[in-house]
């Protein structure tokens, strides 16, 4: 049997394409039917998951089984009319969604790199929305729960890898309705745009980036060995292929989406025009960074105002950030440079929030102009690339590795 | 001005310093007036000072972003 990598090679999107048409005229005629969806989405979901890959396959039904129950009984528990909504109980529904994806994640640092059976291509993408329909039925947002809508909603195949993020109210409300002829077809020009764009960033310029002169500039910053001008090269070609290769796989999952009828979010927005570090992660990877703040950091500075665990709001705004950005550190992988990278990224906000109330309170000592806007963009840029080749595990390698 | 309206705008006084009464319309994340930390402020504020309670999950940005959405949602939750 065939296997792809989801939008790997030409032949994904030629079997995509010709499947989508009958979905695409339908729509165009005001008809959504869940049954064909479901047959396609079965499809790609083999080719991805199946073939050589289908012990991956197995870990993936086994997984959504298992989830769904966990948020079903959480859903029971809170729907029952005396519902005690005690927190142990929400917490405890919490740590058991995210166990396998910790069980995957820390398996490769304690078995010398080994991957672990129960993993699948997607898992962390899965958990994020596992754990987000958890938290929003404590709160009782989500009132109702489908184990079927769920299901469709996490096996959604255009996202299923490596996302964007959606959020399950949203996705219901599209997958449940049909965009009108004119909103479909501004949906179809977008996302045909949004998938040449992607053929653009990840074919053409990830290529040039990642696969041709990555190998060069990392071989010479390695016969270096040290602070070099390679290295410096290293660091903008790994950021440059890192953004295109990512933002162009966002662009096909966004426009698939969107011929699909769904409105999928976007996961960037120009991100290397960012004034500051906020800035930024409002631009980049958003879904991901996003889903941190409502369901990480906002939760947390909540809970930690609330039972006034810090006097100063300041205090417990930096405490949140760093923990923050630790554990999004702590999810890319259990390595010292992902975790490294949490850290700088928890940091940057501290200062930059720093920053800020120094620049409110001397506003009017302090230029503003487009030199000074200009110079925040670059510096700003400059804290990022510097925080991708971190993330890059480049440094390790150069570093650390045993060298042949 | 009603009095959900300056108890509102009071509450934003109180948390940003900045006196927003007369930009009702100004969009205050892209402003750099409220930020996640301002945001969960504001809902413990509209508890504590109008027994409100919106949990963290109804906290959409875009539909919280200026004075006017604020008070309009404050009044529809009342």
């Amino acid at each position: 049997m065939m296997s792809f990598d989801p939008y790997g090679n030409p032949t994904y999107f030629i079997l995509l394409f010709v499947a989508l048409l009958p979905l695409m005229i339908g729509l165009l005629y005001g008809r959504r039917s869940h049954i064909y969806e479901s047959v396609i989405s079965f499809v790609f979901l083999m080719l991805t998951f199946g073939g050589i890959k289908w012990h991956t396959g197995i870990a993936l039904i086994i997984y959504l089984i298992y989830q769904i129950t966990l948020v079903w009984l959480y859903s029971r528990y809170r729907q029952r009319p005396d519902t005690p909504n005690k927190g142990w109980i929400f917490v405890v529904s919490v740590i058991l969604a995210i166990i396998p994806l910790a069980v995957v994640k820390i398996t490769p640092a304690v078995h010398h790199g080994a991957s672990s059976i129960i993993g699948f291509l997607g898992i962390s993408y899965l958990t994020f929305k596992v754990v987000q329909t958890i938290m929003e039925t404590r709160d009782g947002t989500i009132k109702e729960f489908h184990p079927i809508l769920f299901g469709q909603f996490l096996l959604f195949f255009p996202t299923i890898s490596s996302g964007p993020i959606d959020r399950y109210r949203r996705f219901i409300k599209d997958y449940d309705s049909v965009p009108t002829r004119t909103k479909y077809l501004e949906l179809v020009e977008k996302g045909v745009r949004y998938i040449f764009l992607g053929f653009f960033y990840k074919f053409i310029l990830a290529y040039i980036f990642g696969t041709v002169m990555l190998p060069t500039v990392e071989h010479a910053a390695l016969q270096a060995h040290g602070l070099s001008w390679a290295l410096l090269g290293v660091m903008y070609t790994y950021s440059m292929d890192l953004f295109f290769d990512f933002a162009g796989y966002s662009l096909f999952a966004v426009g698939v989406s969107y011929l699909m009828g769904i409105e999928t979010p976007m996961n960037f927005n120009q991100p290397f025009k960012a004034k500051n570090i906020k800035d930024f992660w409002n631009r980049w990877h958003m879904t991901l960074s996003f889903w941190f703040r409502d369901f990480i950091y906002m939760r947390l500075v909540f809970f930690m105002m609330k039972h006034k665990v810090f006097k100063s709001r300041i205090t417990t705004a930096n405490v949140c950030y760093v923990i923050n950005m630790l554990i999004m550190g702590f999810w890319h992988g259990e390595t010292w440079y992902y975790i490294a990278y949490g850290l700088f990224h928890g940091l940057a906000m501290v200062v930059n929030d720093a920053w800020l109330r120094y620049k409110k309170k001397h506003q009017a000592q302090i230029p503003h102009n487009k030199f000074t806007e200009g110079f925040a963009i670059f510096l700003t840029f400059n804290v990022v690339c510097l925080s991708f080749l971190l993330f890059s595990g480049f440094l390790d390698t150069m570093f650390f590795a045993a060298r042949p | 001005m009603n009095e959900t309206q300056s108890t509102v705008l009071s509450i934003l006084q109180d948390l940003t310093g900045e006196d927003v009464s007369s930009n009702m319309d100004t969009n205050l994340f892209d402003e750099g007036i409220l930020d996640s930390m301002g945001s969960v402020q504001l809902l413990l504020e509209l508890q504590n000072q109008l027994g409100i309670e919106v949990p963290v999950s109804e906290f959409e940005r875009s539909e919280w972003d200026t004075p006017a959405k604020i008070v309009a949602k404050v009044e529809s939750m009342q």
